[in-house]
């Protein structure tokens, strides 16, 4: 029989060393370091939001909306690196339909629709003033293009039915959000919690199994979740003022819109509170991470030889310098140091984001760097150029799409619920 | 009809049709089928009796459609040599589909093949290697759709139908026992050959095992031979400490092989 080459799944960004079980590859690639990180933003800029409507940091109001928004955005997309990581994707809904309680996946499909559901509902009592408003504006004007018409009854199927905007009823709207924010964050700290217990309760694995894990990982996402929000409330409000500037836009030329100067003194304000907060879940987060390399430092069991290998030797640089200098003790710097700017901020951010995506990479694409049989290592190689499906989905683009999608969606969902509005049109 | 008739018919034509009912309820398929609380399947692999030649490997993938060219396999064999300098090298080239022909010991793709002086072999084995079985498998239990699952007579098997490829199960087994099948991209594994063995076949690598390195038996059928030399020899089991109760025995196991 001539041989032919038939790759495997995951022989194609597999490179084996010394002695790999014949079965081992890297089966879980990229878009399963996309999957933790993807929800991680999702709880933690829900976390954020939560910051100002449960403990009423009054400092966060106009960043906690756009949290809220953004979030919500972010959350299709969660599920997205998980579909395109199936080998059959179109049974993806069978986990929704037929799911076996004894998985930590199967409860994936219960807690995102109970998360999504909070989270769509307290979006409906937080807007439901602006669409009555904006229904109530635009059934007010005398000409309506067609495009208005259907705009109106858009808004106006949005408020279902419920038009009343007396002071008694913006109050039990303002009640239900707060409850709701209430009833969130511990579902939002489960949804990613358990993406914790999805690899920690992997016994077979050295390197996942730990009941820190989820711990860990919801202290990272509400540190990625922050960071992000500071980074694109940041970058949104320097094209307002950009455009309070030049005069540009319709609200811009309005009386009542904001000036520049107004625009900076929310800014700073904003991002001062939202920074505190960054660093406390920061050290938090860093604090189990190092107790857990002592811990395993320390115990010394049987997977600690080839452990020790992978961390202080193969990955020592995506670890203590990627994710520990400059994803951590970099951006920390930037942010206790004296004098500290929105600028300075900023570029803690980025790092920040960069900190934790690489923790992500560390602990999915680290914890198959060895083979079970401990005798031998595995490289990955991330697919760059899409050459086939499996390519795209598993590769560099497939990330990509999967990191762009949440800005599109924003930029769509931002038409119908204005991250930033008037004093007046808001609670 | 008087309606004492009545109520005499009634309960004749009740009790009539109470039989052929009843008679559903016995033959339940799944009882009748799979049911069988006599029957446990177990293996017994002796390394003392393996030489490296593959015919189980070869064996295996030809019965299961498992391609000869895809670098995966149902089982596998590995090859321990330690040198007489404190050196230890393994490998499994191909799976050893084709046998160790070669003296060389494969260390992968960077570091490729090393010769070893045999006037410096300590020691050398081999060892067989495929799905454990376990009583209590970690695979089955981390399955987010129920599409692997373990019988009633023992045998973890997966449904072709239903896996979606998530690969939780690959990464929760602590053997390297499953892969992802290369033309039905689902998760695959060893069965026991469960279309045979349970037809009163052997499986295909106990059948192609030269040496009766491999063996297969009902472990609850305390009088089969093979269930003896699991009850009452000292053999031994990979992996014990994750607690999923493999069901693959071996004889002359050294606390190396992982």
């Amino acid at each position: 029989m001539v041989e032919q080459a038939m790759t495997v799944h995951g022989e194609l960004w597999t490179v084996k060393e010394l002695f790999v079980l014949p079965n081992e590859y890297i089966y879980w690639s990229i878009q399963i370091v996309m999957y933790p990180f993807m929800t991680g933003l999702v709880a933690g800029a829900f976390v954020l939001s939560s910051l100002y409507h449960v403990f009423g940091v009054k400092q966060l109001k106009e960043i906690a909306r756009f949290s809220l928004v953004f979030s919500f955005a972010l959350l299709p997309v969660a599920m997205m690196p998980l579909l395109l990581h199936l080998a059959q994707p179109l049974r993806g809904f069978h986990v929704m339909m037929t799911p076996h309680f004894t998985s930590a996946i199967a409860a994936f499909g219960i807690v995102f629709m109970t998360y999504a559901c909070i989270v769509a509902s307290e979006l409906w009592f937080e807007y439901r003033k602006h669409f009555v408003l904006t229904t109530q504006a635009l059934a007010a004007q005398p000409q309506k293009s067609s495009f208005d018409t259907l705009r109106m009854h858009f808004f106006k199927i949005l408020t279902l039915g419920a038009m009343d905007i007396s002071g008694e009823a913006i109050q039990k709207d303002h009640n239900a959000v707060k409850k709701l924010a209430t009833l969130g964050i511990p579902v939002a700290c489960f949804l990613h919690g358990y993406a914790g217990f999805i690899f920690g309760s992997v016994k077979a694995n050295a390197l996942w199994m730990t009941p820190l894990m989820p711990v860990i990982f919801i202290c990272s996402a509400v540190v990625s979740g922050i960071a992000l929000c500071i980074l694109c409330y940041v970058l949104t409000m320097e094209i307002r003022k950009f455009m309070a500037k030049r005069q540009m836009r319709r609200w811009a030329k309005d009386k009542s819109a904001p000036s520049v100067e107004e625009l900076q003194s929310a800014e700073n304000q904003e991002i001062e509170t939202a920074s505190r907060f960054l660093l406390y879940f920061m050290i938090a987060a860093l604090t189990l991470e190092i107790l857990d390399l002592i811990f395993r430092g320390y115990t010394q069991v049987k997977s600690w030889d080839i452990l020790r290998e992978v961390i202080l030797e193969r990955d020592f640089t995506k670890i203590f310098i990627m994710q520990y200098a400059f994803g951590n003790a970099l951006p920390f710097l930037l942010m206790v140091l004296p004098g500290r700017t929105v600028r300075r901020t900023t570029i803690a951010t980025v790092l920040v984001i960069f900190g934790v995506f690489m923790m992500r990479w560390n602990v999915v694409i680290g914890g198959q760097a060895f083979s079970l049989s401990f005798a031998g290592f595995m490289h990955y190689h991330m697919p760059i150029w899409p050459t086939s499906w499996v390519t795209f989905r598993e590769g560099l683009f497939g990330a990509l799409s999967v990191m762009a999608t949440p800005f599109v969606i924003f930029w769509f969902l931002g038409k119908i619920l204005p991250p930033f509005l008037k004093d007046e049109e808001a609670h | 009809m008087k309606r004492r008739d009545f109520m005499k018919n009634t309960i004749v034509a009740i009790a009539g049709a109470s039989v052929p009912l009843s008679a559903l309820e016995f033959i339940d398929p799944k009882e009748v089928l799979a049911a069988n609380p006599d029957i446990h399947w177990a293996f017994l692999i002796d390394t003392y009796k393996c030489v490296g030649c593959g015919f189980c490997v070869k064996a295996c993938k030809t019965e299961n459609d498992v391609p000869f060219e895809a670098n995966v396999s149902r089982t596998w064999v590995e090859r321990y040599v330690y040198t007489k300098d404190d050196r230890r090298y393994i490998d499994s080239p191909k799976s050893a589909q084709d046998g160790f022909i070669d003296a060389k010991i494969d260390l992968g793709a960077h570091l490729g093949f090393k010769d070893i002086d045999p006037e410096n072999v300590g020691k050398a084995f081999f060892v067989p290697k495929l799905c454990n079985h376990c009583a209590a498998p970690s695979c089955t239990q981390v399955c987010p759709v129920g599409a692997t699952y373990k019988t009633d007579d023992g045998i973890v098997l997966v449904d072709r139908s239903w896996c979606i490829g998530c690969g939780y199960c690959v990464m929760a087994c602590p053997f390297g026992a499953r892969f992802f099948h290369p033309i039905h991209h689902v998760v695959d594994k060893c069965t026991f050959c469960y279309h045979r063995i349970t037809k009163g076949l052997e499986t295909a690598c106990v059948n192609a095992c030269p040496f009766a390195a491999r063996k297969m038996c009902n472990i609850k059928d305390i009088n089969d031979p093979i269930t003896k030399i699991i009850l009452n020899d000292r053999v031994g089991v990979l992996k014990d400490e994750f607690g999923t109760k493999p069901q693959a025995f071996y004889i002359g196991l050294a606390s190396e092989v992982r």
